[in-house]
C-alpha cells in the first residue's frame, strides 16, 4: 500500500492511535438517522425491485449443530430455485454452513452459480488457538468455499489488543489463498457488534478489519442479541464509504441475524442507497445474512404479483 | 361565568380494533361514525384496513397451535368464563344495544350468555358426536376424529351480539382461531365483546374483531392463502358473497354460504361441523 495508511499496523501503539483517533458516533443521531430512514415507503413496482434485489443478496444460512446433510441439500436447492413454481425468482448470493459440509453443498450446487461462504475460526465464539483457525480456514477454502466468514477475536478486541485482531485477520486472508486462483476465497469478518458494547467500537473495529485486509465486514454471528440492528449497519456502511475515501478500495457490507421480513430487508437497502450509493446496491458488495428472511421475500413477491395475501404453506421451511 | 357547581367532562371509550389479544388503533389511522338507530351519533369506530386484516391473520395463524392443542376441557371452561364475564357486564352491554335499536336488550343478553354456555358443554362432546369408531373388514381399529381447520375468517351477522356470539363460539370451542368481522352498522357491542374475551382467559389471537366496511375487509380475507376458512354469514350483498366464494376456492377453503337464521333458535350442531375436518387413523390390531 502507498496510501498514508500504510504503516498504521507497524505497531499496536500506533493502531490504537490510529482507531482512537477516528472520529466518535454520535449515539442518538445515528439511531435516529436509522430511525427515519427507515420510515421510507417503498410501493409497488420499486417494491418489486426491492424483493428481487433483496432475494439475489441473501446468504442463505443454517449454522446450527443439528444440520445434516439433507438440510444442506435441501437448503442448496432451495439456494438455486427459491420458488420452484416460478422460474422468474432470482437465485440467492450464496449459501453459508459450517465447514465440515462445504464440501457437500459445493457439490450440491455445482454450476448453479451460487456461491457457498463458510464460517471458520472457531465460529462462533472464536476461542480458540489461532494455529486451529488457520487450518479451520484453509480446510474449508481446500473444500471449495468461495467465501470465508470469520469471526474476530472479540476479547482481545475489548482488552485493547488491536494488533493481535489485526494480526489474526491478516493471518486468515493469507489462508483464504488457494492455488491457481489469483484472488482466493473472499474474506468477510464478523464484527459481533452485540458484543461490542459501543458504536465507536464498531466504527473502530470496522476499520481494523478493513485496514488488515478484509474483504467484506459483517455485523453479527446470528447468535448474540442484538444482531444486525439498523444504526449498527449504518455505521459500518460508513466506515466503509470513508475507507473507500482514504484507500481507493471497496469493500462490502453482509447485515446478518435478526433480519427477518422485507420490511427490514428493504429498510437496509434504504440506508444502502442513502449512505454508501448505488455502487453498493449489488450482491457483490452487499449481501443479507439470514435464514427465514428468503420466505418472507417469497411471500411478498407472490402477494404483488397475484395480488393475494400469501400463506406460508405454499413454501418450504427455511 | 357564574356557574359554581363544576362540570365534569365525560371520559369517552375509544373504539379500538381487537387484533392479538391488543387492543390497536387501525393501522391506516381511519375511523367511521357509528349512529344509533334514531341517527344520533355514538362514537366513532376504527375502520379497518387490508393490513389491520392481515395481522389478525398473522396473531390468529400464531395462536392456533397453541388454542388447537388445549384439551377441550379447558376450551370449554374457558368458553364458560367468557359467558361468566359477559353476564358481569349485563347492564353495559343492554345500554349498547338499546342504543343500536335492539327492542329486548335485555333478553338479547341472557340468550347471549346461554349461548356461549350451551356451546362451552359442546367441547369435550362433539368428538363423540362427529368421530367414530368405524367397523372395518380387516385386523384394525379404525378411527375418525374430527380436527379444527385452521383460521376462519368470520363475517358477523347485523344482529350485533347474539348473532356475533353464535357465529364466533362454534369456531372456537373445536379449537379454530377466528377473524371475525364485526356487524358495520352496530359495531360497539362487539369491541366491548372483546373486552370481555380480553378478560376471559381466552389466549391472544384466538378471536380477533375487526371493525370497519365488510365490502372492503372480506375479500382479502377470502383470497388470503393462510385463511383456511370462511364464515360468510354476515355478508349481505350477493355480489360481494359470490366474488368472496369465488376467491375462497383458491386454495379451497371451507365456505358457510350467507343467511339469516332465527338467532334465538337451537342452533344445532351445523356450525361447529362446518369448520371441522375429519381425520381417520387405521391401527394394526391382534399382533
Amino acid at each position: 500500500m502507498t496510501t498514508p495508511l500504510a504503516d498504521v499496523a507497524a505497531s499496536g501503539a500506533t493502531l490504537r492511535a490510529f482507531l482512537h483517533g477516528l472520529p466518535g458516533v454520535d449515539r442518538v443521531g445515528a439511531d435516529q438517522r436509522a430511525k427515519m430512514l427507515g420510515t421510507r415507503s417503498i410501493k409497488t413496482t420499486a417494491k418489486a425491485e426491492a424483493i428481487d434485489l433483496a432475494i439475489r443478496m441473501v446468504d442463505l444460512t443454517t449454522l446450527e449443530g443439528a444440520d445434516t446433510p439433507g438440510k444442506v441439500r435441501a437448503m442448496c436447492a432451495k439456494a438455486a430455485h427459491p420458488d420452484p413454481s416460478d422460474p422468474s425468482v432470482p437465485k440467492v448470493a450464496a449459501v453459508c454452513v459450517y465447514p465440515d459440509l462445504v464440501g457437500l453443498a459445493v457439490e450440491a450446487l455445482g454450476g448453479s452459480g451460487v456461491k457457498v461462504a463458510s464460517v471458520a475460526t472457531a465460529f462462533p465464539s472464536g476461542r480458540s488457538s489461532l494455529e486451529v483457525k488457520v487450518a479451520d480456514t484453509a480446510l474449508a477454502v481446500a473444500a471449495g468455499a468461495d467465501e470465508i466468514d470469520m469471526v474476530i477475536d472479540r476479547g482481545a478486541f475489548l482488552a485493547g489488543d488491536y494488533l493481535k485482531v489485526y494480526e489474526e485477520i491478516a493471518a486468515i486472508k493469507a489462508a483464504c489463498a488457494r492455488p491457481g486462483d489469483e484472488h482466493g476465497a473472499h474474506l468477510k469478518v464478523i464484527l459481533e457488534t452485540g458484543e461490542l458494547a459501543t458504536y465507536d467500537n464498531v466504527r473502530r473495529a470496522s476499520w481494523l478489519a478493513m485496514l488488515a485486509g478484509g474483504d467484506f465486514i459483517k455485523t453479527s454471528t446470528g447468535k448474540v442479541q442484538p444482531a444486525a440492528t439498523l444504526p449498527v449497519t449504518l455505521i459500518m456502511l460508513e466506515a466503509v464509504r470513508d475507507f473507500l475515501a482514504a484507500t481507493g478500495r471497496k469493500v462490502g457490507v453482509k447485515p446478518a441475524g435478526g433480519i427477518r421480513t422485507t420490511k427490514d430487508a428493504i429498510k437496509m437497502l434504504v440506508l444502502v442507497n442513502e449512505t454508501v450509493g448505488e455502487g453498493w446496491l449489488d450482491p457483490d458488495w452487499f449481501r443479507l445474512g439470514a435464514s427465514t428472511l428468503l420466505n418472507d421475500l417469497l411471500m411478498q413477491r407472490q402477494k404483488l404479483a397475484t395480488g393475494r395475501y400469501a400463506g406460508p404453506d405454499y413454501f418450504t421451511l427455511d | 361565568m357564574s356557574k359554581t357547581e363544576a362540570v365534569r367532562l365525560a371520559v369517552r371509550k375509544t373504539y379500538k380494533l381487537y387484533i392479538g389479544g391488543a387492543f390497536p388503533r387501525s393501522e391506516s389511522g381511519r375511523s367511521y361514525a357509528v349512529t344509533s338507530s334514531k341517527g344520533d351519533f355514538l362514537a366513532n369506530a376504527s375502520k379497518a384496513s387490508r393490513k389491520d386484516a392481515r395481522d389478525a391473520v398473522s396473531a390468529a395463524r400464531k395462536a392456533f397451535p397453541g388454542w388447537s392443542g388445549a384439551t377441550a376441557y379447558n376450551r370449554g371452561q374457558i368458553l364458560y368464563r367468557i359467558a361468566e364475564m359477559l353476564e358481569g357486564r349485563r347492564a353495559q352491554f343492554v345500554a349498547e344495544l338499546t342504543e343500536a335499536g335492539a327492542k329486548k336488550a335485555g333478553d338479547a343478553v341472557d340468550a347471549a350468555v346461554d349461548r356461549l354456555v350451551w356451546y362451552a358443554g359442546w367441547s369435550d362432546k362433539i368428538t363423540s358426536v362427529a368421530g367414530a369408531a368405524n367397523p372395518v373388514a380387516g385386523p384394525y381399529f379404525n378411527i375418525s376424529t374430527p380436527e379444527p381447520t385452521g383460521v376462519v375468517a368470520v363475517v358477523a351477522p347485523a344482529d350485533p351480539l347474539l348473532g356475533l356470539v353464535s357465529v364466533v363460539a362454534p369456531v372456537i370451542v373445536t379449537g379454530n382461531t377466528c377473524v371475525v368481522v364485526a356487524s358495520e352498522r352496530a359495531p360497539l357491542p362487539s369491541i366491548t365483546l372483546a373486552e370481555v374475551l380480553a378478560t376471559s382467559d381466552l389466549p391472544g389471537g384466538v378471536v380477533n374483531v375487526l371493525t370497519g366496511s365488510v365490502k372492503e375487509i372480506a375479500p382479502w380475507l377470502a383470497a388470503h392463502m393462510d385463511v383456511n376458512a370462511v364464515d360468510l354469514t354476515g355478508v349481505a350483498d350477493d355480489d360481494l358473497a359470490v366474488a368472496c366464494e369465488q376467491a375462497a376456492a383458491e386454495n379451497l377453503k371451507r365456505v358457510l354460504r350467507p343467511s339469516a337464521p332465527d338467532w334465538s333458535a337451537d342452533p344445532g350442531l351445523k356450525r361447529m361441523t362446518a369448520f371441522l375436518e375429519t381425520k381417520t387413523v387405521w391401527h394394526p390390531t391382534g399382533f
